[in-house]
């Protein structure tokens, strides 16, 4: 079998294995690549049915207007339940606090709003979109991983997971992250988006932009990333490798509006596709410490 | 294009992570920033060339402590195939990791430490090897640069391999001498040992066949998931979804359904890009069924020819994966395909001594103990003899207080 049919059938699998053995599953959606390519796995998981779950948004208030928008046309189009949690509900009422400074970004509190969504809706299940590719603590992740009533993850206390057969027997009150394009790349999702015909939000696609430079990297020029009368602003034309908060999405130079030159460019980049994001530049187990307080 | 997953195993210091850092490095699959980040730590090999091996120690613990301590999966590709790597440690403690990445790989690496020839560790790694049914193996034997790359010494880890692996069963052995610190006969062919005439070990995963007898085993697929919309215009809708473990189905043959023994007939292989004719080993479908008959999560549907085991009564291997001993007189969960149903472990027959390969007399298991058991399950479980169709012959045992996996099965026979 062709290595994109062999991806997709396990990643079907893996659905269905959630809808089979959880109550109230529900599929985190960010409106990022990988996202939206599990909405098409699930629709090939579940049609002519309903998804067995919603579609889930944190939504930071910092998102790019492009990428809302996009949601919400997805959501009409297929015709599913939407759940947006706010991080700023969460600021609002003093359970999350705002960074301030230059670097201030809503990313951490994205946390604060998802366990609360999990835990106000009793979701036992949350379908999300990482890959094991991305960074060296995802590399270790299981496909079922159990979290505690924290969100906490424990590197150290992982079931063992044997042939496709997944434990996703947990206490009240744990949850379990189901992430099944685990073993996919990053080409491979750009490849299966290219092949699906999958259509994504502009800005992955090359546009000009007034950017600013921060950290050396390119981010877009807005109001919400605090900029002052050092910030220079360029206009450049540039696209977006992944797509988070405004705050801690860089963008990358580029000229590239088809997919097949965004591919090729990617196969050839020398930067990885996390080296795009400033929340990993911290420290290098910056994503391990996020993970086990609860992060995606 | 298709799919390679293989593990390494050696014991410590054998060097497997630096023989994965140097397939990864070699094929050019390591980026710039992730580089970057490999330079500016301080660990470093005599030489002062960057060590590979931090590539795959990925989290903190490890870092710290300069060991493996859980499974790490790595990606790559060439132009002929995606490989996907679980590095597992060689450590005494972690037989349950090789177990558990060896559940899902086609190949393994055994490395062999030319210093050190055929030791106790490799004994274990090759039966585990044998225990988990994996296609094909691998022999590097690293480190020829500290042997100055010597035909002979090669040639006696050969030979005591060869004896080693009859006595367990492999059948497919490949030997490459290889050092995966100086990256000969890795990726690029070494110019040191003119006396080898194979493949490095790159050139020989790109080709080594993979699932080639599978579509030619006995069709089989578990019920994931009953799709019934229950909607006006799709009220007479129900289709089972699920993947086809082994084998294949065609439109308009009859199929039996475990445990129950009913039979139909395929009426549609359906799936969201349009029906099939014949849907393959791998493929998730949705299959109809030309009677309404009754079926739920967990059955499997299989040919009628040859029929799985369909037993509440089971002999098994059982790879022991938790601190707690396994406890005869408690009732735990057996997961086999989509099926959970409660079980006994009522007795021990035997435990394996896995560095003599030994028999033992045993009354329960710890933590990577491996032997022979017998299960009796609530309800009937409908399964394949692990050797004879792996993908319908593995299953877990789950400990219904902690719901921890604590056990892996390798399914023998119906008692
Ligand atoms: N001379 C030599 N040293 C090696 C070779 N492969 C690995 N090593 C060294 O052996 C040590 C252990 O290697 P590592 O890859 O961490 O082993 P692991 O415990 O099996 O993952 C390190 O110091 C490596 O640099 C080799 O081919 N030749
Ligand atoms: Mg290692």
């Amino acid at each position: 079998m062709d290595y994109l049919d062999q991806l997709e059938a396990e990643a079907i699998a893996i659905l269905r294995e959630v809808a089979g053995q959880f109550e109230k599953p529900a599929l985190l959606f960010s409106g990022g690549k990988d996202s939206i390519t599990l909405v098409r796995l699930a629709e090939k998981a579940f049609r002519p049915g309903k998804f067995p779950f919603p579609l889930v948004h944190v939504d930071t208030g910092h998102n790019f207007p492009e990428v809302i928008e996009f949601r919400d046309r997805m959501v009409k189009r297929i015709g599913e339940k939407l759940i947006v949690g706010h991080v700023q509900d969460a600021i609002d009422s003093g359970r999350a606090i705002e960074q301030k400074g230059k670097n201030a970004s809503r990313n951490a509190l994205q946390t604060v709003t998802l366990l609360e969504t999990i835990e106000k809706n009793q979701f036992d299940a949350c379908i999300g979109g990482a890959r094991r590719d991305e960074e060296k603590a995802r590399a270790k992740e299981r496909i079922f991983s159990v979290r505690d009533e924290f969100g906490q993850w424990d590197p150290k206390r992982q079931r063992p997971e044997l042939w496709n057969t997944f434990n996703g027997k947990i206490h009240k009150g744990e949850n379990v992250r189901v992430f099944p394009i685990s073993n996919w790349t990053e080409l491979d999702v750009w490849n299966y988006i290219k092949r699906e015909n999958i259509e994504i939000p502009s800005i992955y696609y090359s546009h000009k932009r007034d950017v600013i430079e921060r950290n050396g990297v390119w981010m877009a020029a807005h109001e919400f990333l605090n900029m002052d009368a050092d910030d220079k602003i360029y206009n450049k034309s540039v696209r977006f490798r992944t797509v988070g908060d405004m705050t801690c999405t860089a963008a990358v130079e580029s000229e590239k509006t088809e997919i097949d030159d965004i591919i090729l460019e990617i196969s050839q980049s020398k930067i990885s596709e996390r080296g795009a994001r400033m929340d990993d530049k911290v420290s290098e187990a910056a994503m391990e410490d996020r993970k086990k307080g609860g992060y995606f | 294009m298709d799919i390679l997953k293989f593990l390494t195993a050696g014991s410590v210091d054998d060097g497997k992570s630096t023989l994965i850092g140097r397939l990864l490095y070699d094929t050019d699959s390591v980026l710039a920033d992730q580089l970057e980040a490999i330079q500016k730590s301080n660990r470093k090999n005599d030489d002062g060339t960057v060590d590979l091996a931090i590539l795959t120690d990925g989290l903190k613990a490890e870092r710290e402590q300069g060991i493996t301590i859980d499974v790490a999966y790595k990606y790559f590709q060439t132009e002929k195939r995606k490989f996907i790597i679980a590095d597992t440690p060689g450590h005494i403690q972690y037989t349950r990791n090789m177990v558990t990445g060896a559940s899902n790989a086609d190949l393994a690496i055994i490395l062999i430490d030319a210093r050190k020839g055929v030791i106790e560790q490799t004994i274990r790694h090759s039966y585990l090897v044998s225990l988990l049914a994996l296609e094909h193996v691998v022999v590097c034997v690293n480190k020829m640069d500290m042997v100055d790359y010597s035909e002979e010494v090669f040639e006696k880890i050969h030979a005591d391999y060869h004896e080693l692996a009859t006595k367990l069963g492999i059948h497919e052995v490949t030997f490459i001498p290889v050092s995966a610190l100086r990256g000969d006969n890795i990726v690029n062919d070494s110019a040191q040992m003119p006396w080898y005439k194979g493949k490095s070990l790159l050139a020989h995963l790109e080709t080594v066949p993979v699932h080639e007898v599978d579509n030619l085993l006995p069709a089989r697929m578990a019920v994931q998931w009953v799709v019934r919309p229950q909607t006006d215009d799709l009220h007479d809708y129900r289709g089972y979804a699920g993947r086809v473990l082994s084998g294949a189905f065609r439109i308009g043959e009859e199929v039996k359904i475990f445990p129950s023994g009913n039979k139909s007939k395929i009426e549609r292989l359906e799936t969201f890009d349009g029906d099939l004719q014949i849907a393959e080993e791998g493929k998730s479908i949705t299959l109809h069924l030309e009677d309404e008959i009754d079926i739920s999560r967990g059955d499997i549907i299989g040919e009628i020819e040859r029929s799985p085991l369909v037993s509440n009564q089971i002999e098994a291997d059982i790879c022991w994966m938790d601190t707690r001993e396994l406890d005869t007189s408690a009732t735990y969960l057996i997961q086999h395909q989509s099926k959970v149903t409660r079980c006994k472990i009522k007795e021990v027959l035997y435990k394996v001594n896995i560095n003599t390969l030994e028999k033992i007399n045993a009354d329960t298991f710890g933590l990577n103990d491996i032997g022979r058991v017998e299960i009796k399950t609530a309800d009937e479980l409908a399964f394949d003899p692990y050797e004879t169709n792996k993908r319908n012959g593995g299953a877990i045992i789950i400990d219904s207080r902690t719901n921890v996996t604590v056990g892996a099965l390798m399914l023998r026979a119906a008692l």
